[in-house]
């Protein structure tokens, strides 16, 4: 166990040791958006009942930054890694396929987190964020990141190259994260684009979140939560297999 | 009979279509210090990184005191340490970092102590505290044999850890690697250098093409002939060759005498006395130490017979 907790640690010194990369300048991107789009929109969209735009924004907001800093964190120590050939430490090591995997995952998710924390408290110094129920935002704050950093797992283990990484990010990750439902809700969709959403994981993630803060949905929380950890254990298999049989990392 | 430090029994492994190991039967008792030798490609490094689970074998099986380095890997790597052929680290911690998370990986969180020794042992003290990055290439391959240490291991296998140091480094690490294997630990190291297997080693595996063509104590691989290749030359014609050197010769012109020489047996001073004791005039002489090359000359011609 604590062979695996020192990788925990040792994957929490290396964003620590960027954090201007890591930490501040996702924050500072998650500021950007809040502002802008709250001038553009405040006033002019009521998506819930009762709820200003911004304060419907930051919950989505909030998530779309966890998620994205939980797949950035596993997936480009990995890469990194196991291009500067550093991976080694790990592979020689008589650290378990599972440890490896938890070790990776809970420093994704302790990203996500943190970075998450930072912009809830710059966004409330906005404007107050109510919450309905802490123990919702936490599990969904929590599984979620947990899924990214697993994909993030993945991805960084079957990527060969930084640009084959990059396409991952920015035609993966990225749209489908900013199409789940962080600026809209899915009912102001018309209907095609309505079903499609449903197939994106991410708008789970985002709702169920955003009914810990408000406790009112698009889809029922039950379902979204289910979504999640029906995602977590298949990607968290999938970990489990591609480290345990070594593909590409143990030639 | 005690388990042998490394088992390695029916050892494959193909990359694609190329086979880089065909078949590798090989036992290294606890205590010995075991030389890997062979020419660029011959499969050494594919070898060490199937000790080390770097690399999965096609078919075969390895043990590290006596734990399959597959099924029972956890049991397998907290014996055993690897000192890889390339140079690699974590640009993002300083040497004392990198040793304490190495540390920490085999289960080890007070490990302060032995990091300091090890620090010490290799000369790395005063950079203890150095980004990885800002060392040179001589550093930061000591600092692998350090990481390769901190669990102080059972086995020690170095993949080449001579090349591309300077002179003065070299012994020093050879000096370190004969103090672990006094310490009792084994050793197996794998090099391109005849001169430092022979002073180091207790045995000798030669291997070529993915297979292991000799395997013998060093006492038995020096007595196969090999030796120097003594060269005199003289600026007038060169009398004739004294008998007792007749069988030496391995080319001889008007000019200039090729001797091969026994280097348990023969001294070069010696013969310089006896060519002049000929009436050789001598104008100059070469001594050319025989290298790993004419080993594999030697052996893989025997192998054709
Ligand atoms: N990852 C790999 N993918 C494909 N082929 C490989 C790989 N690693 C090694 N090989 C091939 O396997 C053979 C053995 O290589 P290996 O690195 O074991 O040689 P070596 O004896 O260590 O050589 P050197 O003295 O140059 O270090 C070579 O033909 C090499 O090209
Ligand atoms: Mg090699």
């Amino acid at each position: 166990m604590i062979g695996c907790y020192t990788l925990f640690k040792k994957e929490m010194a290396r964003f620590g040791k960027v954090w201007f990369q890591t930490v501040l300048s996702p924050i500072v991107t998650a500021m950007l958006y809040l502002m802008v789009f709250s001038q553009v929109l405040e006033g002019r969209v009521e998506v819930f009942d009762g709820i200003s735009y911004t304060e419907f924004l930051i919950p989505g907001l909030l998530m779309m930054t966890v998620i994205q800093n939980a797949f950035a964190n596993s997936s480009s120590s990995l890469i990194q890694s196991k291009t500067l050939g550093n991976l080694l430490f790990i592979l020689v090591a008589p650290i378990s396929t599972l440890q490896i995997f938890l070790a990776y995952t809970a420093a994704a998710v302790a990203r996500g987190l943190i970075v998450g924390l930072g912009v809830l408290l710059i966004a409330l110094l906005y404007v107050e964020v109510p919450v309905y129920n802490f123990g919702i935002i936490m599990l969904f704050a929590i599984s979620s990141s947990a899924v990214l950093g697993a994909l993030g797992i993945i991805a960084g283990i079957w990527a060969d190259k930084f640009d084959q990484m990059a396409a991952f990010q920015n035609f993966i990750i990225v749209p489908l994260s900013f199409l789940s439902g962080v600026f809209y809700s899915i009912h102001s969709l018309s209907g095609i684009w309505q079903t499609l959403s449903h197939f994106n994981p991410f708008l789970y993630m985002i709702d169920g979140f955003r009914y810990g803060f408000f406790g009112t949905s698009d889809v029922p929380v039950g379902t979204s939560f289910a979504v999640v950890i029906v995602s977590l254990t298949v990607l968290s298999a999938i970990c489990y297999r591609i480290i345990d049989t070594g593909y590409k990392l143990r030639q | 009979m005690t388990t042998p430090a490394v088992s390695i029994q029916a050892l494959h492994k193909n990359f694609g279509s190329v086979q880089a190991l065909k078949g590798i039967d090989l036992e290294i008792e606890q205590g010995e210090f075991f030389g890997l030798l062979g020419p660029n490609g011959a499969g050494k490094s594919t070898l060490i990184n199937a000790l080390a689970g770097l690399t999965r074998p096609t078919s075969g099986s390895l043990k590290i005191m006596g734990h399959d380095v597959i099924t029972n890997y956890l049991e397998a790597r907290r014996r055993l340490g690897v000192v890889p052929q390339e140079v690699v680290f974590d640009p993002f911690f300083s040497v004392r970092e990198a040793l304490i998370f190495q540390s920490g990986y085999f289960g080890l969180t007070k490990n302060d102590l032995w990091v300091d020794e090890l620090l010490d042992t290799l000369r790395l003290t005063d950079k203890a505290d150095a980004n990885m990055r800002s060392l040179s290439g001589g550093m930061k391959r000591r600092v692998l044999i350090a990481q390769a240490l901190v669990h102080k291991p059972l086995v020690v296998v170095l993949d080449e850890p001579t090349a591309g140091v300077d002179v003065e480094l070299r012994k020093s690490l050879w000096r370190f690697v004969q103090s672990l294997h006094k310490s009792g630990h084994t050793i197996v190291l794998t090099t391109h250098y005849l001169e430092e297997a022979e002073t180091l080693c207790d045995r000798i595996g030669i291997i070529d093409h993915g297979k292991l063509i000799t395997l013998e104590s060093k006492q038995e691989l020096m007595s196969r002939g090999l030796g120097q290749k003594l060269t005199v030359s003289s600026n007038s014609p060169l009398p004739d060759v004294p008998t007792e050197l007749q069988r030496k010769i391995v080319n001889a012109s008007e000019f200039q005498l090729e001797l091969r020489l026994r280097r348990e047996q023969d001294s070069v001073i010696d013969i310089l006395d006896q060519l002049r004791a000929a009436n050789f005039q001598i104008d100059d002489i070469g001594v050319e130490t025989d290298s790993l090359e004419d080993i594999f000359v030697q052996l893989t011609s025997e192998q054709a017979l």
